[in-house]
């Protein structure tokens, strides 16, 4: 079976090479049957990639340790549904489950457009034929999961295959660590997609918007795929490492990050091109830097070359990946420059007071804030390489700049809206701003007469206030006229507005989710920590709670051993509940223990609580946060996606059609006025 | 260059310009070097004061839980250091007898290395027992 998986793998290898010259000889001889001919070749590489995934699935299902990825990864004992997961628990399998995703999007796509495009097609084949190539090498010759694996004996004689396998980490045994990747791979390699739209468009010298409007979708499916696939990793880290905190700019976390704050510029700045025609150049190279540092992002967890606590160890890829985004970086920077003048902008800024200017300020900002992140992520990697000596930063690096960053982004939420196109006057900006500055200025008031001095809070709650109240006068306004004009009810009209143009009003429902993330985030400023080691019958007080320790318990599972201590919680007098967090001892991974933090959340703050394990003279060690707002990170994300699947609900065409630029319907009322 | 953009530019200067220098302070406050326990032997004099992430394998049988604050040893190439552990937040799960150990502190006079920060990564030294064969 491994054998099987192989052969599929390299069979895939030579008919992705196939197409990848098919496709462009067949453009080059203007000969659409060998076009034709290279799409088949994709499908059937795709399915062959299919094959070599199903067996590697077959043999962890069935527990082959002879085979390198299922002894790495698997037990015995484990259950099922991990020993599934366990494809990705391992590095090489981690690619092979890279190179099935990648399979999976290449032949959707060339099956979408088989009867459309016919110019750009060979090209976008051309370009998604040689990221798979890349990608498939690596895996067969690199990092190969379908490698075997021998038992030696003391004597360097030959034992056979291992009886048992390594297991799978038991940090990754919770269900947000197992999808946590494929949807962060979702993330990573969906951006493939619109870039081999934008080369295609290049090559082909295309360059109206249809290669920004037939991506649309799968730019706004991968960004939410990435953004779902970082909160998931924080949301991990926040209930199973223990430390207490969710983000901790570790560089495999910043690599996720990159990609998605600039897929996020990416998505504003496309909406300026098909408006006003301008930024053609800017999204040229926004879309391939989404491409690229999605290659880099894994490029970072796999190659150690920055130290992290991810823990992919060293392994000989990175040359080749750099190598690799070095060559696309080079092609693409070419290109660009050779066809700039079919980039040229269709108008100028015409004012700085407007919403093309909010966007481009916007785009500006989100592409700093990744520069920032890179730079200090890489700056060991420059520092050795320039001055001989590694010197890492640390969070108060990546804090000092991303959170003015990220308070002027939000500020931009609730401004850019309410700038008209190409000039907005000082008569509208008043009545505009009004209703919402008057309840920011409120809150900023209630905020300082109750003692808040942070300058960072302040102007985070009061930033929020703004925002919240310009998105839910976009939704009411809108809907009460609406609901005049057509005399439906004011809730129907509501989802008719939003249905009728999902792209506008599903981003205010993201851009609510934003703004509920940053009051989240804001809470940090407030953590409060404590630590005591306690006996039976003592009390520990942090914030307004008391903690008793009332009682421990140790049991045995056939997977772990694990003890409990039971925390009686108090607030203030009142009983609250009672917190269990537990410290687990697991019997393979050599003795890997986890911690399961016991957490109790309210809208307010989060009570979180740590058993640390016992001391020498029986007693117990113990760990309390409180977290004001954690709550709200989470809640905010999950509107955040609500509103991402509202964008992407299907039209009236069905979920794959094109979408036309819609003249008037995306303008409200007094706008389109203006605008005559 | 038109009015518009010219004051977008000048703008957008004065925002890159304010947010390199809070890069600068940042990275002032949080820059370490990082270097392996065989070059913190050679290199300890020049380091004093300075911030400083030791890299290192966790020593077997060093990890000494009963001290407190709690101490244990890194090695690497032969060279070791001992560490004493007097941060406040949990110790990681990942850290144990033969895991990859970074630990972060200030560079003193003192023979046992403060650590304020602990990272550490699970071992991957089993490959001793077991040999693979390449298909």
């Amino acid at each position: 079976m491994s054998e099987f998986g192989n052969f599929c793998l390299l069979l895939a290898l030579v008919l992705t090479l196939y197409a990848l010259f098919a496709s462009l000889l067949g453009a080059w001889r203007k000969q659409h049957r060998i076009v034709r001919s290279a799409e088949r070749a994709v499908m059937a590489a795709c399915g062959s990639i299919t094959l070599a995934t199903g067996s590697m699935l077959y043999l962890l299902i069935t527990s082959d340790f002879s085979v390198s990825q299922v002894w790495e990864a698997t037990s015995h004992a484990l259950p099922i549904f991990y020993k599934i997961a366990a494809l990705w628990g391992a590095h090489n399998g981690s690619l092979l489950l890279w190179v099935f995703i990648t399979s999976i999007f290449t032949g959707v796509v060339v099956y979408q457009n088989r009867f459309r495009y016919r110019d750009m097609m060979p090209y976008v084949i051309a370009v998604l034929m040689v990221n798979l190539a890349f990608f498939l090498s690596l895996n067969l010759f690199l990092s190969n999961p379908f490698n075997h694996v021998v038992q030696v004996g003391a004597d360097g004689s030959m034992l056979g295959a291992p009886a048992e396998g390594r297991g799978l980490n038991p940090l990754l045994q919770y269900w947000a660590m197992v999808i946590h990747p494929p949807i962060l791979y979702l993330g990573f390699i969906g951006f493939v997609v619109p870039f081999a739209f934008a080369m295609a468009a290049l090559i082909s010298r295309q360059l109206g918007d249809a290669w920004i409007r037939t991506t649309r979708r799968w730019t706004l499916l991968t960004w939410l795929f990435l953004g779902t696939g970082l909160i998931l990793g924080a949301k991990w880290a926040y209930v199973v490492l223990g430390w207490g905190g969710y983000w901790g700019w570790d560089p495999v976390e910043n690599s996720s990050l990159m990609p998605w704050l600039v897929g996020t510029a990416f998505l504003h700045s496309v909406i300026i091109q098909e408006r006003k025609g301008m930024l053609k150049v800017g999204n040229m190279i926004l879309v391939i830097m989404c491409y690229l540092l999605g290659v880099f992002g894994t490029f970072i967890t796999r190659s150690g070359v920055v130290s992290s606590v991810h823990a992919f160890a060293d392994s000989s890829l990175g040359k080749y990946f750099l190598l690799y985004i070095g060559t696309i970086a080079v092609c693409g920077l070419f290109l660009i420059i050779d066809r700039l003048p079919y980039l040229k902008s269709d108008r100028q800024l015409d004012s700085v007071l407007s919403r093309e200017s909010a966007f481009l300020f916007n785009n500006m900002m989100l592409v700093v804030a990744c520069f920032a992140v890179l730079w200090g992520t890489m700056f060991p990697v420059l520092s050795e390489w320039l001055q001989g000596n590694k010197i890492t930063v640390g969070p108060p690096f990546f804090n000092r700049i991303n959170i003015p960053i990220g308070l002027l982004l939000l500020l931009l939420t609730g401004v850019g809206p309410l700038f008209a196109w190409r000039k907005t006057s000082i008569e509208s900006l008043k009545k505009a701003f009004f209703l919402p500055g008057v309840f920011a200025i409120a809150t900023l008031a209630v905020l300082l007469a109750a003692g808040m001095r942070n300058f960072y809070t302040l102007m985070c709650l009061t930033l929020a206030v703004f925002v919240t109240v310009t998105i839910f006068e976009e939704f009411y306004k809108a809907a009460r006229i609406r609901a005049k004009s057509n005399g439906e009810n004011f809730l129907i009209a509501l989802t008719r507005l939003t249905l009728k143009n999902k792209r506008r009003y599903g981003g205010y429902v993201v851009h609510f989710g934003i703004v509920l993330i940053f009051v989240g985030l804001s809470g940090n400023a407030f953590n409060q920590e404590a630590s005591q080691t306690m006996a039976p019958g003592d009390t520990m007080k942090i914030g307004d709670y008391a903690l008793k320790l009332t009682d421990y318990r140790e049991a045995d599972t056939p997977n772990y051993v694990y003890g409990v201590t039971y925390l009686d919680a108090y607030k203030d007098g009142k009983f609250l509940r009672t917190m269990k967090p537990e410290k687990r001892f697991y019997k393979t991974s050599e003795g890997q223990s986890t911690t399961e933090v016991s957490i109790r959340s309210t809208p307010k703050e989060d009570l979180y609580t740590v058993f640390n394990g016992l001391t020498d003279d029986g007693r117990y060690e113990i760990k309390a946060h409180v977290n004001p707002l954690v709550f709200w990170v989470w809640f905010g994300a999950a509107i955040m996606v609500f509103g991402a699947l509202i964008t992407l609900l299907p039209d009236r065409g069905g979920a794959f059609a094109t979408p036309q630029v819609s003249m008037n319907l995306s303008v409200p009322m007094e706008e389109s006025v203006k605008e005559q | 260059m038109r009015g518009p953009r010219l004051k977008f530019m000048v703008g957008g200067a004065v925002v890159l310009a304010a947010l390199v220098w809070l890069g600068f302070v940042g990275f002032q406050e949080s820059k370490a070097y990082y270097i392996t326990v065989n070059e913190y032997a050679t290199m300890h004099n020049q380091l004093q004061g300075k911030t400083v992430k030791v890299a290192g394998d966790v020593v077997q049988g060093s990890i000494d839980r009963g001290k407190i604050p709690m101490e244990f040893v890194i090695s690497s190439q032969g060279q070791e250091l001992r560490v004493r552990y007097v941060g406040k937040d949990v110790v990681p799960d990942t850290f144990k007898d033969g895991s990859q150990a970074l630990v972060e502190g200030v560079v003193s006079q003192a023979g046992v290395f403060q650590a304020s920060h602990i990272e550490a990564k699970c071992a991957s030294k089993y490959e001793a027992e077991y040999a693979k064969k390449t298909k």
